[in-house]
């Protein structure tokens, strides 16, 4: 049995009267890179925002790790061990991309109160901020501001701060967005390296990359799962080709 | 020893031998501008390192002026090791009430809701008994202060300076502690700091407070100064005179709130002065109008400019 | 409290929220259109009242339609400062951070205060009520209601009813509703956003110096009324929600009432009950009460 670290059981968002997303349940497991598929404003990124916590359900639950998740406020999810990263990029511009991990990895090592204490000597923060910026392969620009990289380093160091924190869980929404064949690459062996150790959900327009790289596909259509299963199964499901491979 | 830090230690060191050649104007003038420069360091605190923007501060700069003199017994001195703190606190407690509620809302409305806030801190001095109404009241006697005599110009003048300092370098810690660090990450992607497992509330409501207190203890200066605290000390024109010291200094340094303090102050003082201006002169404030919005509009960094 | 008693507190609270959504209106619109955070609002409510004042003597005093006269002399100079101000000031606000625009527009105050000390004085003034206008109806036995007050309130309703219709039913109305929600948009529809912005801007001075007008003749004129109503309007606005003109409404009327019946029953806490109310939305609805328009 697969460990499963991450559960949407029923999840439903509803704004106003449209419905985002339409009872969808997703296990996320261990060592599996799980791929979310569908067109533009099917409701993916909206579910990540009900699972990582930025967004209430209006019906259905989250699991992380066995607790029941779907009451707690997003920090206190990021602190249990789920990271995401987002569409667009949310990493500080002024700040070094060393100093933009360190303070993300910061979160598990918070000590507010030692007001006298220099925040860029918290061991365990660098310790973290450096395994992150190795692992996306950003050495060689740590002490670079984060705005003057090129757009392929700031997906990359989206994803080193999302590693910072230590997640088990991890929600990556988009990161191929903008990058070309050989950045491409890249990010597909960093997320093939990760998936031992992680469970990943992987929203992506990317077909060639999602169906080299996932474990198993999801495909939402205006807010509903029409498809699940092996890569195989859902490239053959007579429904996925109607609705979205076939316009693809 | 940079540039900057020996320019800031030269800065220190001339304040502290000023008061051998100012005269008992000069000697006053300056006292009261460290006073605004302690109240621009607490907004500082605020806009430039967490990006609240927040139009109340001169309510907690009043509380802290009028705990002194609401606390001060009738017929003896209070004990300084005890009114400040009291003072302090006095201030602090309404921030957290305040900043618990104003938290709750975002861009204007935050803006709004502490000026708002500071109004019913104006209006409870300005019509209710416990804040002596529109005459203000009178404090009897300076807080004891041990062989420090507070009746006194000078010895005021190296108090107050004392706690200028001891503020900017508590300040200029705290920002580069985790907390402060939080903090600025909070300013520059809330989301961001949230994604990653920051509970950002409770940052921006321990900035708020700590910011009031600070703004409590000009307050407590003030009112120590001037032996007199009337509700005009909570009118938003003071919230709004902070406001523009800060962004006149320049965002983001803490130096430029003192700059920023100063600078204005002497703008102010120009426009008031008879000799420039004579009669005109009792129209000051559209001098300092002016001088606001040109300086929004062509200096936005502000003085000493916006680090990264 | 006896009936007659209770119907005077209610007009009155009427009256006041009524007014206080003439200026709040504006407020909030200019917000949730154009973006722009005016602390110089409550100075055209200032300005209005001063104008009352000056004006009147020129015009045949306020008998008869000298009122009138005045009334509209006011409100085309208010339309014409609207129109510059955008122009010169404020269309260069846009853009800017919303601590620019704080600053600048209480430097508007500042300049504002000052001409007015510089043209008018600082004097506080009293207005007369129009003789046609100065009756009184009887409610009761004991008791009589002014008929100017009255007078307010009817405006302020047959404005707000116009102000409905302009929004829910006309071309220009739909290019505000549509502007609140998307600047971009509006533009690409073809409408001309420079102008758009600068009519709107026009038609909120003017409701703000008409409700000083207005209440010119009950309230008095004094150099304080400006920021004493801004701050008020602040208020309705966080309360209602900003962008909405439904929400200035309910809020007005619901601080209107507060304001009033507070002062009735709790004399010593006077102003302050304004602001426990305000907290108390924002412990319940940080938002406001309505949504955008």
């Amino acid at each position: 049995m697969a460990d499963v670290l991450l559960r949407g059981i029923g999840i439903t968002r509803r704004w106003g009267g449209v419905v985002a997303v339409n009872g969808v349940s997703i296990e996320l497991a261990r060592g599996e890179v799980h791929a979310l598929i569908g067109t533009n404003g099917a409701g993916k990124t909206t579910l990540v925002n009900v699972l990582s916590g930025e967004v209430a359900a209006s019906a259905g639950s989250v699991e992380l790790r066995g607790d029941d998740v779907t009451g707690w406020p997003q920090p206190r999810r990021a602190r249990s061990g789920l990271g995401r990263t987002y569409q667009r990029n949310t990493i500080f511009p002024q700040f070094t991309v060393l100093e933009n991990c360190r303070l993300a990895a910061q979160a598990r090592y918070p000590a507010p109160w030692r007001w006298w204490e220099d925040a860029s000597r918290c061991a365990p923060c660098l310790e973290a901020a450096r395994a992150a910026i190795a692992r996306t392969g950003l050495n060689d620009v740590a002490d670079r501001q984060a705005g003057l990289l090129s757009h392929g380093e700031k997906r990359q160091l989206e994803i080193a701060v999302c590693l910072a924190t230590s997640p088990q869980v991890l929600l990556f929404d988009e990161p191929l967005a903008g990058m070309g064949a050989e950045e491409t690459e890249r990010m597909l062996q960093l997320l093939a390296g990760l998936r031992s150790n992680h469970a990943i959900l992987l929203v992506e327009h990317d077909m060639d990359a999602v169906f080299r790289i996932a474990d198993r596909i999801t495909v939402l259509v205006d807010g509903s799962t029409i498809a699940s299963g092996s890569p195989a199964e859902v490239r053959a499901n007579a429904d996925v080709q109607n609705a979205y491979l076939g316009h693809a | 020893m940079s540039a900057r830090t020996a320019i800031i230690a030269a800065a220190a060191l001339s304040l502290a031998l000023f008061p051998l050649f100012g005269g008992k104007f000069g000697v006053d003038f300056v006292t009261k501008t460290m006073v605004f420069a302690i109240l621009a360091l607490s907004l500082e605190l605020l806009v430039g390192q967490v990006g609240l923007i927040c139009f109340g501060q001169a309510a907690f700069f009043g509380i802290g002026a009028y705990a002194v003199v609401l606390l001060t017994p009738k017929a003896s001195a209070a004990p300084v090791l005890w009114l400040l703190p009291a003072a302090v606190a006095a201030a602090a407690s309404y921030a957290l009430v305040v900043g618990a509620l104003s938290l709750r809302t975002r861009g204007v409305y935050f803006i709004m809701v502490t000026l708002a806030f500071s109004q019913m801190a104006y209006y409870v001095a300005h019509d209710t008994p416990l804040g002596g109404g529109t005459d203000g009241i009178y404090l009897n006697f300076v807080p004891s202060a041990g062989p420090i005599d507070l009746a006194h110009a000078v010895p005021v003048y190296y108090v107050t300076l004392a706690c200028l300092v001891a503020v900017f370098v508590f300040l200029a810690v705290v920002m580069r502690s985790r907390f402060g660090r939080a903090l600025a990450g909070i300013r520059v992607n809330e989301q961001r700091m949230r994604a990653a497992g920051f509970s950002t509330y409770p940052y921006k409501l321990a900035a708020f407070v700590l910011s009031g207190a600070i703004a409590g203890l000009a307050g407590f200066l003030f009112a120590v100064k001037d032996g007199f605290v009337n509700p005009e000390l909570m009118a938003w024109h003071i919230s709004g005179a902070v406001l523009m010291m800060v962004i006149l200094g320049g965002i983001g340094h803490l130096h430029g709130a003192v700059l920023g303090a100063f600078a204005f102050t002497l703008l102010q003082e120009f426009f008031k002065s008879n000799g420039v201006f004579g009669d005109f002169s009792k129209h000051w404030a559209l001098g300092v109008g002016l001088s606001i919005i040109l300086v929004v509009a062509l200096l936005p960094r502000g003085l000493a400019g916006r680090r990264g | 409290m006896d009936s007659a008693t209770f119907a005077v507190q209610c007009l009155n609270a009427l009256q006041y929220g009524l007014l206080l959504f003439l200026i709040a209106s504006g407020l909030t619109l200019i917000f949730g259109v154009m973006g722009v955070i005016n602390l110089a609002h409550g100075s055209f409510y200032m300005i209005g009242a001063y104008m009352a004042y000056a004006l009147a003597p020129a015009l045949g005093g306020t008998a008869g339609l000298g009122f009138i006269a005045t009334l509209l002399v006011g409100l085309v100079l208010a339309i014409v400062l609207g129109y510059a101000l955008e122009w010169t000031f404020f269309s260069f606000l846009y853009e800017r951070e919303h601590l620019q625009q704080v600053l600048m527009t209480y430097g508007l105050i500042l300049v504002f205060e000052e001409l007015r000390s510089l043209t008018l004085g600082d004097d506080v003034h009293g207005v007369a009520v129009p003789a046609w206008l100065s009756g009184s109806i009887p409610l009761g036995g004991l008791m009589s209601y002014p008929v100017y007050r009255l007078f307010i309130s009817g405006v302020c309703v047959a404005l707000a009813l116009a102000m409905y219709a302009v929004l829910s039913r006309t071309r220009l109305g739909m290019a505000i509703r549509a502007g609140s929600t998307n600047r971009e948009m509006v533009a690409s529809l073809g409408i001309d956003v420079k102008q758009l912005f600068r009519v709107m801007f026009a038609a909120g001075v003017a409701l703000a110096t008409l409700a000083g007008m207005l209440a010119a003749p009950v309230s008095s004129v004094y150099p304080g009324m400006g920021s004493q109503v801004l701050i008020i309007c602040f208020v309705v606005v966080v309360i209602g929600g900003l962008g909405s003109v439904r929400g200035a409404f309910a809020a007005a009327l619901l601080v209107g009432a507060v304001d009033t019946f507070g002062k009735v029953f709790f004399p010593q806490a006077a102003g302050v009950l304004v602001y426990v109310l305000m907290a108390a939305v924002l412990l319940w609805r940080p938002e406001g009460l309505f949504k955008a328009t």
